[in-house]
């Protein structure tokens, strides 16, 4: 083995299990509270998208910040 | 029959087909490089930047089925129909821990397609056919499906000019379609899709825009569209006693479509042509915008619920010709001025032939690499590999026009349901082997064996109508995606064998590859 690789798995990329929370049904099968007349059920799964956009754009930005050679 | 024929929607159609058409003739020269090597043709020279990939991914994995089928499904089942939301969510963040793995071994060691890694990680080529059969056969009829997408609208704009061939009814305008999709697929390889996706999303989201923006105004806002939905429907129902019920059943199916999807050849494809390890990360950053598109067009089954298509004489035929699948063509057809529907068809039958022609690529790579190179032609130089990948190319979309034609698409809609089921079994070998070679090759296929079969027994007790089948856990009913439940059988067989045939065979195995390609 030559040398070491170079990127290791940190703490932040627990925060990728976050989105999962998506698979939880038994928290977001409800119809209110209802958003502009979108039952819970849709909005909440739909809003839950942006939650996965933010958490890989910050694991992102930590991974460049900490200084890994990308 | 659906419908008399609109000039203008029909002008609108087949001028955007015709500037696609040359679109994906002029791709062949576009970043030009050799198309006499493979992974010039078949992987656009790997050159693809955020931008395209971008657009070439979302043309890829949101295909002409998906815009038809999921609102379908909301139309008819309600809303077990919306796991395409929650598993859209969970694709991302694998995508962007696990995938740049693969761009990075395969980027350093020319690999085209994912048998090749497998090939190489674990020294054994009956391991990596297996991979590249699952792919192919898998492939298949989702190519089939992308052929419904194109029928439907053909029909919905009025569109009857069939010829009959050797017995077989065909629609002219279906066959003309496939004959340009093979021509500049054959010419451009993945640079066609990869320029076409960028027109069909302008397309797409204009469309899209104007269905969440028009159609709830004329349908008096979302409260009415979703007062209209069978209140029993409308959420899953509640957890009956003694068991998980649809509850279950809606989360597997999410979890194990976004487990599977990575794993398709025209994923990996996709995945491939990308410019650098960290595209596929922006690309797992900005993708879930189509995500969001995505929800508001399963939305328009709801909208197409509301407005009352289904009980129009107008569209009566249509739905009798296709069922569930008539309701966004029906929707649009309503609601919009011809000139928009012109638009909106032509987004989803350009957005059949994107994933059409990333589909014949991928198959058409697996077999000249890990079949034709690997068992039939072992010295054969980078043209004729290169040849042969053309040619498959266009067998594989042959193979796909004459399955949509020749058998019930009910067929078609089965196959595509196994083809998740049995693509999800090369999971231990790609993904597993991405992180680490401790599996043992003889274990993985035995692994791989277990879990096809297994997951083909549960579908055929569902007399492949359905692809959740019921487990037994504790005493407790739970309704589980079989692909889900097959892969864990199969990854129990592969590590308990790998465990027991890691004893008896000792020394080295060979791995071509170093810790350091990953990173």
């Amino acid at each position: 083995m030559a040398g070491q690789p170079r990127r290791r798995a940190r703490l932040y990329h627990l925060l990728l299990l976050l989105p999962l929370f998506a698979l939880w049904v038994p928290f977001y099968n409800r119809v209110d509270p209802a958003l502009a007349g979108i039952p819970f059920f849709y909005w909440f799964q739909m809003a839950w998208i942006g939650v996965t956009v933010l958490v890989l754009l910050i694991v992102y930005l930590l991974e460049h910040r900490s200084g890994d050679k990308l | 029959m659906s419908g008399p024929l609109d000039p203008v929607a029909l002008t609108v159609f087949v001028v955007l087909f015709g500037l696609v058409t040359v679109l994906g003739f002029v791709a062949a020269r576009w970043r030009q490089g050799d198309l006499d090597q493979l992974h010039e043709w078949g992987l656009g020279g790997r050159r693809f930047g955020t931008l395209i990939s971008w657009f070439l991914l979302g043309g890829d994995l949101y295909t002409a089925y998906t815009f038809v089928a999921l609102p379908a499904l909301l139309f008819g089942a309600g809303a077990m129909g919306f796991f395409a939301v929650p598993y859209s969510v969970a694709i991302w963040p694998l995508l962007f821990v696990v995938f740049p793995r693969l761009w990075s071994v395969s980027h350093r060691h020319g690999y085209v397609t994912a048998a090749d890694f497998v090939r190489r990680r674990f020294g054994s080529r009956t391991l990596a056919l297996t991979v590249a059969v699952t792919g192919i056969v898998a492939t298949m009829p989702y190519i089939a499906l992308q052929l419904v997408g194109i029928e439907v609208v053909i029909a919905a704009l009025g569109l009857h000019l069939a010829v009959t061939v050797a017995g077989f009814t065909i629609q002219l305008p279906l066959l003309i379609a496939f004959v340009i999709l093979a021509a500049y697929t054959y010419t451009s390889g993945l640079r066609a899709p990869a320029m076409i996706a960028v027109v069909k999303d302008v397309l797409i989201y204009g469309t899209v825009l104007a269905v969440i923006i028009f159609i709830p105004v004329k349908l008096g806002g979302y409260g009415h569209i979703f007062a209209g939905v069978d209140p029993t429907k409308l959420i899953l129902p509640p957890l009956p006693k003694g068991g998980l019920g649809a509850q279950s059943a809606y989360a597997t199916l999410a979890l194990g479509s976004a487990l599977a999807l990575f794993l398709y050849p025209h994923s990996v494809t996709g995945i491939l042509s990308s410019s650098g390890r960290e595209v596929i990360k922006r690309n797992a950053i900005a993708m879930p915008i189509y995500a969001v598109a995505l929800g508001f067009i399963s939305l328009m089954g709801y909208m197409a619920l509301a407005a009352g298509v289904k009980s129009m004489p107008a569209y009566a035929a249509g739905f009798k010709a296709f069922g569930p699948n008539f309701a966004v063509p029906a929707l649009l057809l309503h609601a919009f001025p011809s000139w928009m529907v012109g638009i909106a068809f032509a987004a989803i039958a350009i957005g059949a032939l994107v994933p059409a022609a990333i589909m014949s690529i991928a198959s058409a790579n697996l077999f000249t690499r890990n079949v034709y190179k690997e068992y039939i032609n072992p010295g054969c130089s980078d043209a004729q590999e290169s040849q042969m990948a053309k040619v498959v190319s266009l067998i594989v979309k042959a193979g796909g026009l004459v399955f949509i034609i020749g058998f019930p698409q009910t067929y078609a809609i089965v196959l595509q349901l196994l083809g998740g089921i049995w693509i999800i079994q090369t999971l231990p070998a790609v993904m597993l082997g991405l992180y680490t070679r401790w599996l043992h090759p003889a274990a993985l296929i035995l692994g791989w064996l277990t879990g096809t079969a297994a997951g083909t027994w549960m579908a055929a007790t569902l007399s492949f109508k359905s692809a959740t089948y019921v487990l037994r856990i504790a005493g407790l009913a739970v309704p589980c995606y079989a692909a889900i439940s097959a892969l864990a059988l199969n990854l129990l067989v592969s590590v308990a064998l790998s465990a027991l045939f890691n004893l008896v065979s000792r020394g080295p195995r060979a791995d071509a590859t170093v810790a350091e390609d990953y990173v």
